[in-house]
């Protein structure tokens, strides 16, 4: 299972717990999932069918433009991470 | 090669190809030199007329009434536009510009201003007239009616309760979370790492230091500027300076609700952007006042309005604290970043905390980041946009840290250097970097263990981080019967990038760098290819580049085998040379293949579009000596060097050349550069002649030192050079200034009076 990691101002939403292990071969799989779990995350990280967009996802230490389409693996590692437009790094899904 | 003897550019070259790592003439060298290059000032269609804009002398106050008559009636005048012009909007809709995502409604508030005004010089009206002068003389006919509000200028006053509240509607958002809390907090963020508390106890030193850096421009020299034609089909036709015409595309196509379709961006030569010429400005004023008049209109701005009316990078507070062990092992980190958004929403906060701490390996770590509004223009991209404020505060407490326990400041940061695997603050894992190999560079220099004597001088080190980037890109490539190719692709040229992404083609094909004749299209011409921002352009582009070669590669040789008749299994190229591996006695070269081609079954193009992945991030550190006068403050540089991994330096030369000019930029944000804004938030000081960058007798000659830790997600190792090179300047000339006379400087620019104050301080 992949090892999504709860963002601190999340974490009131999973009991304080940082890091969470969740089924799902894709982003979107992973969010289903984790709403399962904890109620509430899905509102807080997604609008319509995409992610917010304030939020970026990072798997396996790379931000990705592929955003709720992106693959994970059983071992990856999955960061929810602030995109705050005005840096080429943020808004932007690198 | 070894650095233990002086040279002013040194390669530490890890791998060798035919072309990748050569240094050929640029392929728009002679056009540039000629003075034949076309930029945005030079476009002129038949009827042309010229735009200027009414800006606000105001930096906070309520628009009442805005009376355009007598301008409208004013001889030689054609058309007159306000925000009434501009589609109604709701808050909600997003618009991706390039280096940064902008809510609908803010974007078209700050082409022109509604009912408030937010900063002097924000747009409030569009006028074109036969010519330029007759368009400033209406401006002066345009009457409105403002109700003053009391600005506000510097994070920390804005976010305490009582500020004037810049966007009414505004509330804190914390993560997709709306608060209810009211202000000018547009976002606050948090990463936590381990257990901070837990790390400080381990601490044997504790250093807690506030820094406070100046609204800085990018200072590039050609101004914005825009020609629009909105014609009688109902197309929109730009001519712009801009880092991403298709960001420019689609957000003007949002601004004026139109569909994409209808607009085409022709991309000029760009006379520098450094992330400043992505933000959309006075286009969609161009493209309604082209509408209203029907004529094409252009607008350039002067260098006030690039001043006033475009977006800097951010002034910043910022509280670190850092501790280690007495054996050198850092062992906690804290910071606290408030960044000035401007007027609306979005700086690079997200980014410095993403760099703040990326240089160490820290276990226990927590950063809080702001988002703040302030009666400033609207805040955009700057060459590692966060990263340079974050450096100058974190390096200056590491070096305090590692003078604390006597280590050396290089030996110090080994000790403690992130490496593959690694966690950042936030929490990603580093991939492979070579932030140890930089590090090395720099103590095996021989700047580093240079004698320096003399009176009130001192030696800095500093090393800084960026994440680079990617997006989407295309790139096709067409053979031609000479043996040369035509290439084709949508990113804007700013640094040399049609040379490093030809030249990737050309080590494809084993042809000559020469042989590839490269095109920077318009938006109807190629496919979607995001901006050129983020350090991209020869990661993306010249992968898009390399895997369209391929396909070229892959064709000729099934056209050489169908000549040959043999399978195109057999079939290899091989240093421009196609062979058979079967009978030796088949070889062609590139050239005579290509000059067949057309006989032998049609022309061959090769095509790639898509998005890469595999970003490889960026370090760089310098070595800086300074002479600092005890009687002025004036601070010379006498030495400097910058070290920087470059992955693959395709192009050796444009590599130098981004290391040097983002060490200036370093510099002169580091010792001199600054908004300065009096209290009624007025810029005071909007010219190059008082806004003072440094120039060639500032400064010594820029030493540089590539090092090549190859990316392994890209074919030939490229990492992104263009921006990390400005950030560990400005905290190295702190520690210089420190090891010269002694004293610690906490705010930018390190000018003469922030030198004599701390001196004072000092005694």
């Amino acid at each position: 299972m992949a090892t999504v990691f709860i963002p601190a101002l999340m974490q009131n939403l999973t009991g304080s717990r940082q890091t969470v292990e969740v089924e799902g071969s894709t982003v979107r799989q992973i969010v289903e999932n984790l709403d399962k779990a904890y109620p509430g995350i899905k509102d807080r990280l997604v609008e319509g069918n995409r992610l917010k967009s304030n939020i970026s996802v990072a798997v396996d230490g790379e931000v990705t433009p592929l955003g709720m389409l992106e693959r994970v693996g059983e071992s990856s590692e999955v960061h929810f991470l602030p995109a705050i437009g005005g840096g080429s790094c943020a808004g932007v899904p690198y | 090669m070894t650095t233990t003897e002086y040279e002013p550019n040194i390669v530490l070259s890890t791998t060798e190809y035919d072309v990748v790592g050569t240094r050929p003439i640029r392929p728009d060298g002679a056009d540039k030199v000629t003075g034949r290059a076309l930029y945005g000032a030079d476009v002129n269609p038949t009827g042309l007329i010229h735009g200027k804009i009414l800006r606000s002398p105001h930096a906070h106050a309520r628009i009442k009434s805005i009376d355009t008559s007598k301008a409208e009636a004013h001889p030689g005048v054609l058309a007159v536009v306000t925000a009434e012009d501009l589609p109604g909007t709701k808050l909600g809709g997003t618009v991706d510009y390039g280096e940064g995502k902008q809510d609908l409604a803010y974007l078209r508030g700050n082409v022109m201003a509604g009912d408030k005004v937010l900063y002097a010089g924000h747009a409030v009206a569009g006028v074109a007239a036969a010519n330029p002068h007759v368009a400033e003389e209406a401006l002066g006919l345009i009457e409105v009616e403002y109700e003053l509000l009391p600005p506000v200028l510097k994070a920390p006053d804005s976010m305490g309760g009582g500020a004037p509240v810049l966007l009414e509607h505004l509330r804190t958002e914390e993560l997709g979370e709306r608060t209810d809390r009211a202000g000018n907090i547009a976002t606050h963020f948090r990463h936590t790492l381990g257990d901070l508390e837990e790390g400080f106890k381990d601490a044997d030193v504790v250093v807690e230091r506030e820094f406070n850096t100046q609204t800085v421009h990018q200072g590039y020299i050609e101004p914005q500027n825009v020609t629009a034609l909105w014609n009688n089909d109902g197309r929109l036709h730009i001519w712009t300076s801009s880092q991403g015409p298709f960001e420019v595309r689609g957000a003007v196509a949002s601004a004026l609700d139109i569909p994409v379709s209808q607009v085409k961006v022709t991309p000029m030569e760009i006379g520098g952007g450094f992330g400043g010429k992505f933000p959309l400005y006075h286009d969609p004023i161009a493209a309604l006042l082209s509408k209203k008049s029907g004529h094409p209109v252009k607008i350039v701005m002067t260098r006030k309005e690039v001043f006033e009316g475009t977006g800097p990078t951010p002034g910043s507070n910022m509280k670190i604290k850092m501790g280690a062990t007495s054996n050198g092992k850092i062992t906690a980190a804290h910071a606290y970043l408030a960044f000035e958004a401007g007027a609306f929403p979005g700086s690079p906060v997200g980014a410095a905390a993403m760099c703040v701490f990326a240089p160490y390996d820290i276990s226990n770590a927590v950063i809080d980041g702001y988002d703040v509004l302030v009666n400033k223009p609207k805040s955009a991209a700057y060459r590692a946009p966060g990263a340079t404020q974050a450096a100058f505060a974190a390096e200056t407490v590491v070096d305090e840290l590692a003078g604390k326990l006597g280590i050396d400041p290089i030996e110090f940061r080994l000790m403690n250097a992130a490496k593959e695997g690694a966690r950042r603050a936030d929490g990603v894992v580093h991939p492979r970097i070579g932030l140890v190999e930089t590090l090395v560079a720099l103590r095996d220099h021989p700047h580093w263990k240079a004698p320096l004597e003399g009176p009130n001088r001192g030696r800095g080190v500093a090393v800084g981080y960026w994440v680079n980037g990617s997006g989407p890109s295309a790139c096709t490539i067409s053979v031609n019967a000479d043996g040369t190719i035509n290439l084709t692709e949508g990113s804007a040229d700013i640094g040399g990038t049609r040379a490093s992404v030809s030249m990737q083609a050309a080590e494809v094909l084993g042809i000559r760098a020469e042989d590839v004749r490269p095109t920077v299209t318009d938006t109807d011409n190629i496919g979607y290819t995001s901006g050129t921002g983020g350090s991209s352009v020869t990661f993306k582009t010249g992968r898009t580049a390399h895997d369209a070669a391929q396909n070229v590669k892959e064709q000729m040789i099934a056209r050489a085998a169908t000549i040959w008749e043999i399978s195109p299994d057999t079939v290899e190229l091989d240093k421009g040379v196609f062979h058979s591996r079967t009978d030796p006695e088949l070889k062609m070269t590139f050239s005579e293949l290509a000059e067949q081609l057309n006989d032998t079954g049609g022309p061959i193009m090769g095509r790639s579009a898509f998005s890469p992945t595999g970003v490889g991030a960026a370090y760089a550190g310098c070595i800086a000596d300074v002479e600092v006068d005890p009687d002025t403050g004036k601070v010379d540089v006498l030495r400097f060097t910058i070290a920087q991994d470059a992955g693959k330096a395709i192009h050796p030369s444009y590599v130098e050349g981004q290391m040097q000019g983002g060490a200036v930029q370093g510099i002169g944000w580091g010792l001199n550069e600054e908004y300065f804004y009096n209290t009624a938030g007025e810029l005071t000081n909007g010219s190059f002649l008082d806004y003072r960058m440094p120039t060639s007798l500032d400064l010594p000659m820029i030493d540089t030192v590539i090092v090549e830790v190859p990316n392994p997600g890209h074919p030939f190792g490229v990492r992104g050079v263009g921006e990390v090179n400005i950030v560990p300047p400005p905290p190295a000339l702190a520690n210089a200034i420190h090891a010269a006379v002694g004293v610690r400087m906490y705010q930018l620019p390190m000018n003469p009076a922030a030198v004599m104050e701390a001196l004072r301080q000092q005694k």
